[in-house]
């Protein structure tokens, strides 16, 4: 199964990054830990993002479409980075996870969300939608 | 934590750790099936330990630790070839020690090499293809005999008395649980990249039974091969079969309709590609270049795949270029199934008539004899230049030829079209 794995933001991370020691020493920890995900074949994507005030948001309410600009508020809901792995559960994702360095310079949380694959519409979208969402992606990958 | 929640906590780390430890276990024991059994026991002295202790800061290391512990006890008990064991042992001892400069020395021998060493001993030669598939899944991608069973569409009984065979062919064959070097290294290679290859196909072109595709079963060939360019990312062709796994396996959504039936390339919902996989994959191929393998077999391979995967609608796909591919392919993997594919390339490229007098030529071939495809890709040609009667004849052989139930419906759908 895959599974999204989210770093959360904190007051820190939302500064954006200034090189330090502790930074240094962060990278090359992260970068052992990437290593071990790739060698395990867990790693599939991964990146890390910039504070929200490089950010924007689109706000949708009926037809009207709202661009708010970053920074963004309810900063330990915001993301500072992001995986992709693929793993054979959820609790071998949460291994992975309790062995990451801590991401951030304090308390930190890192979100694990499994996707949905094929299997899971199966019994969740009836065949008629299926068939359109279908259409839908004949047409876009013709345009 | 409930206990429930920490043992499978427990189990969880250890399925992460499994194929590590056992590769280790091997390597002192040299014996797989004792590997099996000391992992184990780890992992059953873990179960009893960590729900009280807690869990461990590096988990890995005490169970490798507490394995050794066990071997080791097991080679002093063992009162027979008493001096040959204690050899051993006292090798163990110094294996068993955690100190910094002796994990500082082991880094000089490559931290990934044990799990190397235990691939390669898997696969090596002496085994046939289908054993070391099925030992390497349960070695390396920690599957039970029940879903390898499974996944070949076998019965349990067999697979573990394949595993068994295999594991004795092993040892009576002396295999060290070493990567080879020097001039040994490229054929024992190709031997575990076959393997890989093989477990990728089955999952993605089901041979047998009422699937078309069986997606775990490509997943867990697309984990070996990211573990393996992970730990030779220097060998072209290890990334070129990633690079060919992962652009296959981004078709593996629209390969099969909405019923389940076979969809060919050409007719494939292209929106339904993962584009993710896609890019993995092109940018594997981009450092095969970059290492000079773009001639190998698997890159050859992996050029064609990328060809279908760069064109957005099947009209604009390079059949010149794909048939050049092929004709490279052709001269470095001589196969009649390359021919076979050497022949839809071109009468893509160059019109049904081309296509035909290629695959007439191979048409006598003893291992073509019984092979699906080759009637099947007959009736397309002739369907295309005119030729229904023939053309419906090709279809309704090659249906009668494929063990594939859904790929069946699909060549009787194509006869049945032919008036």
């Amino acid at each position: 199964m895959r599974v999204m794995v989210f770093v959360k933001a904190t007051e820190d991370s939302e500064q954006g990054m200034t090189p330090s020691p502790e930074l240094d020493q962060m990278f090359v920890d992260m970068g052992k830990f990437n290593e071990e995900l790739v060698n395990a074949g867990v790693m599939v994507a991964g990146d890390g993002l910039k504070p929200s005030s490089f950010g924007k948001r689109v706000a949708f309410d009926g037809p009207s479409r709202t661009v708010i600009d970053g920074p963004f508020a309810e900063t330990r809901e915001l993301v500072a980075g992001y995986w992709l792995w693929e793993v054979k559960d959820m609790d071998e994702a949460v291994e992975w996870v309790k062995r990451c360095p801590n991401p951030m310079f304090g308390p930190s949380e890192i979100e694990i969300r499994p996707l949905y694959e094929m299997e899971d519409f199966a019994d969740i979208i009836p065949p008629e939608a299926a068939a359109i969402h279908d259409g839908v992606g004949e047409k876009l990958a013709k345009s | 934590m409930a206990a429930d929640a920490t043992h499978r906590a427990i189990e969880a780390v250890f399925r992460i750790e499994r194929a590590r430890l056992i590769a280790t276990l091997a390597r002192m024991t040299r014996d797989v099936d004792r590997a099996e059994e000391l992992a184990q026991d780890a992992l059953m002295l873990a179960l009893a330990e960590w729900p009280r202790a807690g869990v461990p800061a590096n988990p890995g290391a005490w169970l490798t630790a507490a394995a050794k512990r066990r071997a080791i006890d097991g080679f002093r008990r063992s009162a027979m070839q008493e001096r040959k064991h204690a050899e051993i042992a006292r090798e163990a001892d110094g294996a068993c020690d955690m100190s910094i400069e002796h994990l500082e020395a082991r880094l000089d021998d490559d931290l990934g090499d044990e799990l190397l060493g235990l691939i390669f001993a898997a696969c090596h030669p002496v085994l046939s293809p289908e054993a070391r598939a099925a030992l390497t899944l349960r070695l390396v991608g920690g599957l039970t005999t029940l879903e390898i069973a499974r996944a070949f569409l076998s019965n349990e009984a067999a697979i573990a008395a394949r595993i068994t065979r295999a594991k004795k062919a092993i040892a009576k064959a002396g295999v060290a649980f070493e990567v080879p070097r020097g001039r040994a290294l490229a054929p024992r290679l190709a031997s575990v990249l076959e393997v890989v290859y093989l477990i990728f196909n089955e999952g993605y072109a089901a041979t047998s039974g009422p699937d078309l595709v069986r997606p775990p079963l490509c997943a867990e060939a697309q984990r070996l091969g990211r573990i393996l360019a992970g730990l030779m990312p220097e060998e072209p062709e290890v990334l070129a079969l990633l690079a060919l796994m992962e652009i296959q396996a981004s078709r593996l959504a629209a390969r099969a309709g909405a019923d389940g039936a076979f969809v060919p390339l050409t007719e494939q919902n292209r929106a339904r590609w993962d584009q993710l996989l896609i890019r993995r994959g092109l940018k594997a191929l981009e450092r095969v270049d970059a290492l000079g393998g773009a001639d190998g077999p698997y890159a050859l391979q992996a050029a064609l795949a990328a060809c279908h995967a760069r064109a957005r609608r099947a009209e604009d796909t390079d059949w010149k270029r794909i048939a050049a591919l092929y004709d490279r392919l052709g001269q470095v993997m001589p196969s009649p199934v390359v021919e076979l594919n050497r022949a839809v390339a071109h009468s893509m490229a160059f019109g049904p008539e081309a296509g035909l007098a290629l695959v007439d030529a191979i048409a006598g071939e003893a291992a073509l004899r019984n092979y699906a495809p080759l009637p099947a890709a007959r009736g397309d040609f002739l369907l295309r230049a005119g030729r229904k009667a023939e053309a419906k004849a090709a279809f309704e052989a090659a249906a009668a030829l494929t063990a594939n139930e859904r790929e069946r419906d699909f060549l009787l759908g194509r006869a049945a079209a032919c008036r």
